[in-house]
């Protein structure tokens, strides 16, 4: 058979081309859509604003977050402390009776500053538990989320000590890492979080950083945000407004 | 011929190889899970799996869509920015069947006191009181309606 230079190339490019083709759509067939889903995990860049100068540590997000994601007994993927700071900032008095999850016996001390704060985990752009990881099972979604595939995890619990906000823990029946998942079952449908649905102050605030109209914007560019240990560049974004140096 | 003569040390090991290559491209393929790396170093599936679970938490449009008189009265009232699960607790399951599933009412007794006792910790412009002072045992809406708190 008598081929030229020129046909041989053609014919290369073109197979070239067919097969890559090929397999993306092979790559595509792997996808099971949700019916009816308008989802685009793309579009959004999930986080949250916390307002100290709103939270009145009713414990309500708690509560909220325990019984929307049946989080085991004495566990809190999500919980409140309390801070009462005297001038030694380096030595605040930190106190959440089971992860305030009853609320707070009333504080009464005048002489010192007092204030609650909500944690939660803080989905780090960078974070260290998705670093750690052997088997691929803690990851960040596209949509930024930091999320546990609990079919994957092998429970080895790499991750639960990397975190440096103390956000994860060892489920104690299923025997795997657990956390916070920023409530995916919810805002993939457009609800916003338990925890912020239930807080009555509205001090959390779930916020969408590639939403362009998101008053989080607006919050970034006119208030006073911190997130918790800027200094180990983990990423952060639960953003706190008000937020006292005394806290860790 | 030379080339025939020494090939055999070519052509077993060659096999060898080929064998092992074919062996770890069916193990790959099996244990891999599909899609693995689409996204980065994790199972696509996951994300459905996470997505997958139930709701709670009917969220503040859902409870409107009926209820919509205590929505207007709240809406005049200190309480407008409160959600009615914030009070009321999870009602997906009534929301979803509210012929056979009724919600019950929240104990105001401890209800209130949760958000209104007085701590040193709390916001100085939030409206706190010391309970057992300002009604001495008296539940609060004896006084107070809770969708309009104002007397």
């Amino acid at each position: 058979m008598d081929i030229t230079r020129r046909e041989l190339l053609t014919q290369c490019s073109k197979l070239l081309v067919l097969t890559g083709t090929a397999a993306l759509a092979f790559e595509r067939g792997g996808q099971a859509p949700v019916a009816g889903d308008t989802y685009q995990m793309a579009a959004h860049w999930w986080g949250m604003i916390i307002d100290i100068d709103k939270c009145i540590g009713c414990g309500n997000c708690v509560r909220a977050c325990s019984k929307e994601n049946g989080v085991p007994d004495g566990y809190f993927r999500t919980w409140v402390e309390r801070y009462q700071v005297t001038e030694d900032r380096e030595h605040p008095f930190v106190e959440s009776p089971d992860g305030a999850i009853n609320g707070f016996p009333p504080a009464t001390r005048k002489d010192v500053k007092s204030f609650f704060v909500p944690k939660i985990c803080n989905h780090c752009a960078d974070s260290p538990c998705t670093q750690v990881c052997p088997v691929g099972a803690t990851f960040m979604s596209p949509d930024g989320v930091v999320l546990i595939d609990p079919d994957y995890c092998l429970g080895c619990r790499y991750c639960i000590q990397a975190c440096p906000y103390g956000c994860r823990y060892f489920h104690p029946q299923k025997e795997i890492a657990d956390k916070c998942t920023l409530c995916y079952h919810r805002i993939t449908k457009g609800l916003t979080t338990a925890c912020c649905e239930a807080c009555p102050t509205g001090a959390r605030q779930l916020v969408d950083l590639k939403n362009p109209k998101d008053p989080v914007h607006e919050i970034l560019r006119t208030s006073k945000v911190q997130v918790l240990k800027p200094q180990m560049a983990t990423g952060a974004k639960v953003f706190y407004k008000n937020l006292d140096g005394a806290v860790r | 011929m030379p080339f025939s003569r020494d090939s055999g040390h070519l052509v077993r090991p060659a096999v060898v190889l080929l064998a092992g290559l074919a062996a770890f491209l069916a193990i790959r393929s099996a244990v891999v899970p599909r899609g693995f790396g689409r996204y980065g170093h994790y199972r696509p599936a996951a994300l459905d799996l996470i997505r997958n679970r139930p709701l709670t938490f009917a969220g503040q449009a859902q409870c409107v869509e009926c209820h919509d008189e205590e929505a207007k009265l709240r809406a005049a009232g200190k309480h407008a920015r409160v959600a009615c699960e914030a009070c009321h607790g999870p009602q997906a399951a009534h929301a979803g069947d509210f012929v056979n599933v009724k919600p019950q009412l929240p104990d105001v007794a401890k209800l209130c006191a949760r958000c209104h006792e007085q701590d040193a910790a709390k916001p100085k412009t939030f409206p706190q009181v010391v309970t057992a002072e300002h009604s001495g045992g008296v539940v609060c809406n004896t006084c107070h309606q809770p969708h309009n708190p104002h007397l």
